[in-house]
């Protein structure tokens, strides 16, 4: 049983454990996640949601517990670099790009492809590598400010070209932690637009507060509640569960 | 739309106008002090030509410094060691020249050790004899250093203010160890009374005037190795690291193998400045080894301008041709001048001289593929 879903499974986390100093951020967590699919993890505020792409993406070592990838890759095993090249991508909750590169350049740095230091020494911009770059760019875009230093751009911006080297990174899961803070209405319709369409050919996690957004994505909820699981389902499911109401409102 | 800041284009004007400049003083500085006679007002003297060839093994030094410090946020405390190293390796070859011709006329040992009453050449210091293999050890000592200490550091992940207590912990070990007798390098005296280097005297001015050249070439090539350095894309993930070390591992980058390459390069560039100040100095003692050594020349770069690397040589000269004066002005209070002038620029300036330049340089070109951006206020960790 166990075997056939870490087999099948895109992402499997099985019964994980972190804690700090003491306190349990998260708690026996399990999620399964098949390829292809985008999964919205929500919660209130210390539920856990980052502390688990944290693990997820080898910044921290879980107490206990199975985390695997495509059922193979043993994830606990691994570090940031070895996770990033397996296919695992990541937004940051705050947004976390090259200030002192411009927007070209951190997408530049974000392409898949070369990441061996002679291989970079010797790297010349290829004509598809700057087809590539200058398709994300009209995608997130920012093609009239591609020479702008990223320190310059907005809040919600900077947002997008993080999602823009996420796809400069084309990997296989995609882990995006409140994509549309501080972006207007607007903003956020088309952020959960494209990342419906990122999703045609990408698994994606997107952790939100926002519920409207989440709700314009139109995909399966999970509720972290204290480090663990507290619901699963279709947003009107998990908003109709009292325990998930008991928690948000108790707040 | 605001502008970029800084002139794209500046830095390699900057860089052209270093190198072309560093290449003309090779070939006039000596023509001035060989073949203009001393009465012509031209005619630069011998003691300058070792004082300029000095100051420009500095700014190589500070040139090192940058690579790591600039690009790559490693604050090395310790650059003065792999300065010194390939300083000795050059050292004990000119040793090894002297031959029979020391005071104790012993044909293969030098003077220290028939002092010492020692009867063998330490294992340590064969085939420093041969020019070529002492140039290997030039090279290769400070890059084993560098390469050792940085293997353990880099994975360990230290960083930081800890990664600089470890180069400065660094370079005092060797101070200490230098300083001992037994541990074979001429102990507190260094190594000194050189004749000859290739066959050419070593006092002459025609091998003062060519060791000049040498540093200025050298000077020039290794700015050309580490612009390329920084202007590719490894220089970008250098800088990368440097501003967000851990963003730059979760794109799949291994921090540690970047900072270990530019920390190995940087040593050696820094070896091989050492190398080219012995000779023209005409000693290597364990005092090179001190950590204010390696925090001067911290400070040469800060002046001149972290993350530019012309700056960094400028600031190498201008901090020395300032020490020339004041050692002979008002030698008791230069070093309250270093620190006045390390606290004036990071207050004032903390761009340093040609950082702040090129920050008030005029409108930027659109598109420059040797563009190298510019240090941002404050590092930014990944979440
Ligand atoms: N490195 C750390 N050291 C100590 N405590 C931590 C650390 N990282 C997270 N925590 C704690 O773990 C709990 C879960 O944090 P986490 O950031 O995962 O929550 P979250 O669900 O992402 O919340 P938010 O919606 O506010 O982003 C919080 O109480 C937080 O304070
Ligand atoms: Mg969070």
């Amino acid at each position: 049983m166990m075997d056939v879903r870490t087999t099948q499974a895109l992402l499997y986390l099985d019964g994980v454990s972190v804690s700090f100093d003491g306190f349990r951020a998260l708690n026996n967590l399990s999620l399964v996640m098949d390829p292809g699919e985008m999964r919205a993890i929500i919660g209130p505020n210390g539920a856990g949601k980052t502390t688990m792409m944290d693990v997820i993406t080898g910044k921290t070592r879980p107490d206990e517990g199975d985390v695997m990838f495509q059922g193979r890759h043993d994830l606990t095993a691994l570090d940031e670099s070895a996770i990033a090249t397996l296919g695992i991508g990541r937004k940051f909750q705050k947004p976390t790009v090259f200030e002192s590169h411009t927007v070209e350049d951190n997408l530049l740095l974000a392409l898949d492809g070369e990441r061996g230091v002679i291989g970079n020494l010797l790297h010349r911009l290829s004509g598809a590598e700057r087809d590539r770059l200058d398709e994300i760019l009209s995608i997130v875009k920012l093609k009239d400010r591609r020479e702008e230093l990223a320190a310059n751009l907005s809040h919600g911006q900077k947002q997008w070209l993080e999602i823009g080297m996420l796809l400069a990174q084309d990997p296989a899961l995609l882990l995006v932690d409140e994509p549309v803070a501080g972006m207007t209405d607007a903003e956020t319709a088309e952020t959960a637009e494209l990342l419906r369409r990122i999703n045609e050919t990408h698994s994606v996690v997107v952790v939100e507060h926002d519920m409207t957004f989440v709700r314009d994505l139109g995909v399966k909820v999970t509720v972290l509640h204290e480090g663990s699981v507290l619901a699963e389902g279709s947003l009107d499911q998990v908003s109709a569960n009292e325990r998930v109401v008991e928690v948000y409102l108790g707040r | 739309m605001t502008r970029r800041p800084i002139l794209p284009g500046l830095i390699g004007g900057q860089g052209a106008a270093l190198v072309a400049i560093l290449v003309g003083l090779a070939l006039l500085v000596p023509a001035l002090n060989l073949l203009v006679p001393p009465s012509s007002p031209f005619h630069v003297p011998t003691h300058f030509v070792v004082l300029f060839g000095k100051w420009l093994t500095y700014a190589l030094l500070a040139v090192s410094l940058d690579l790591v410090w600039g690009y790559c946020g490693i604050l090395s405390l310790g650059h003065g060691a792999f300065f010194a190293l390939g300083g000795y390796a050059m050292g004990m070859y000119l040793m090894r020249q002297i031959g029979p011709r020391g005071v104790y006329a012993h044909p293969v040992l030098p003077d220290f050790m028939v002092f010492l009453n020692w009867t063998e050449l330490p294992v340590a210091w064969w085939g420093f004899q041969f020019f070529p293999y002492a140039m290997l050890m030039v090279f290769l000592v400070p890059g084993l250093l560098a390469f050792a200490l940085g293997w353990f550091a880099f994975r360990s992940r230290v960083t930081g203010v800890y990664l600089s207590i470890i180069t400065q912990a660094m370079t005092y070990a060797l101070l200490l160890g230098f300083f001992r007798n037994n541990f074979g390098f001429g102990g507190n005296n260094g190594l000194t009374d050189f004749k000859d280097i290739l066959g050419f005297s070593i006092q002459a001015p025609g091998t003062r005037a060519a060791l000049f050249a040498l540093s200025a070439l050298a000077l020039a090539g290794s700015f050309l190795i580490a612009r390329a350095i920084v202007t590719s894309k490894l220089g970008k993930v250098l800088i990368a690291i440097r501003d967000a070390e851990s963003r730059t591992r979760f794109l799949g980058y291994r921090v540690e193998h970047y900072k270990l390459f530019v920390f190995v390069v940087s040593a050696m560039m820094a070896g091989l400045a050492g190398a080219l100040y012995v000779p023209q100095v005409g000693i290597i003692n364990p005092s090179e080894f001190s950590p204010a050594n390696s925090i001067e020349a911290v400070i040469w770069v800060a002046v001149g301008g972290r993350g530019t690397l012309t700056g960094a040589a400028l600031g190498a000269v201008l901090v020395n041709a300032a020490k020339s004066w004041f050692t002979g002005a008002l030698p008791e209070y230069w070093l309250f001048a270093l620190g006045g002038l390390f606290i004036l620029t990071t207050l004032l300036l903390p761009k340093g001289i040609v950082g702040t330049i090129a920050e008030h340089w005029p409108k930027p070109r659109r598109r420059d593929a040797e563009r190298v951006p510019p240090l941002s206020a404050a590092p930014q960790p990944a979440e």
